[in-house]
């Protein structure tokens, strides 16, 4: 087995398991079911683009991806810092948060 | 040989990161609320995607592109946690709930104290 062999074999395997990590990311982002929620999965889904960009990276041989991956998780972090403020200034809406998975009885010292 | 070598050592550390990075999207898909779905994503996502820059940058045997991949990597070690907690406070503050798993809420306590001393 020389390099090049071992290499497209572990970038394929890698993306397939970024592939799959990303739908289930994406479910949890359409599923919800609150806004903080959604924020963390974004900013999941913004850790999986930058190791997908590392591994085309690798790929392809493109060293500059790199620098692509680092501006991409400067955007994401401040997405990520906006996001938290709104939730802080906006506070939780009405009615947002209904009980997931069903059987859920009042949980009681949780609340402020 | 040296080849090989560092072709395993880069091949490693992305295989190592898919799994990371599929762990944490599991862990935030199954776990029960935000908070601990924000714990399994900003550890288990920030070294997974993390350790595949490392590997990008250990491949190109270049010391420019090593040095800011490090970089890279630092700078996303450092922001994780501070976005996952601005994210749990502000959650925590708009009063989204806890699951019903949970055993200790120090912060919803030293709350309730702080209410109670200047009402």
């Amino acid at each position: 087995m020389d390099a090049a062999t071992i290499l497209s074999a572990a970038t394929a395997f890698s993306l397939f398991l970024m592939c799959v990590a990303f739908f289930l990311t994406v479910w949890r982002v359409v599923r919800g079911p609150t806004l903080p929620d959604r924020i963390v999965a974004l900013d999941m889904l913004v850790a999986i683009a930058i190791g997908f960009i590392a591994v085309v990276a690798i790929r392809t041989g493109f060293s500059l991806y790199i620098d692509i991956a680092i501006a991409l998780g400067l955007v994401g972090f401040l997405a990520t810092v906006a996001l938290a403020r709104f939730v802080a200034s906006q506070g939780m809406q009405p009615g947002e948060e209904e009980p997931p998975e069903g059987r859920r009885r009042r949980p009681g010292r949780a609340r402020r | 040989m040296i080849d090989t070598l560092l072709a395993l050592a880069t091949a490693a550390m992305i295989v190592t990161g898919g799994v990371f990075t599929l762990l944490a999207a599991v862990g935030v898909v199954r776990l029960p609320d935000v908070y601990t779905r924000m714990h399994a994503a900003s550890k288990a996502g920030t070294v997974g995607s993390g350790l595949m820059l490392l590997a990008a940058g250990l491949h190109s045997l270049d010391g420019a592109i090593l040095a800011r991949a490090v970089a890279g990597f630092i700078f996303f070690v450092l922001t994780a946690p501070v976005a996952a907690h601005l994210v749990a406070k502000a959650a925590h503050e708009a009063g989204y709930r806890l699951t019903r798993f949970t055993v200790l809420d120090e912060m919803a306590e030293a709350r309730r104290r702080a209410g109670r001393k200047r009402p």
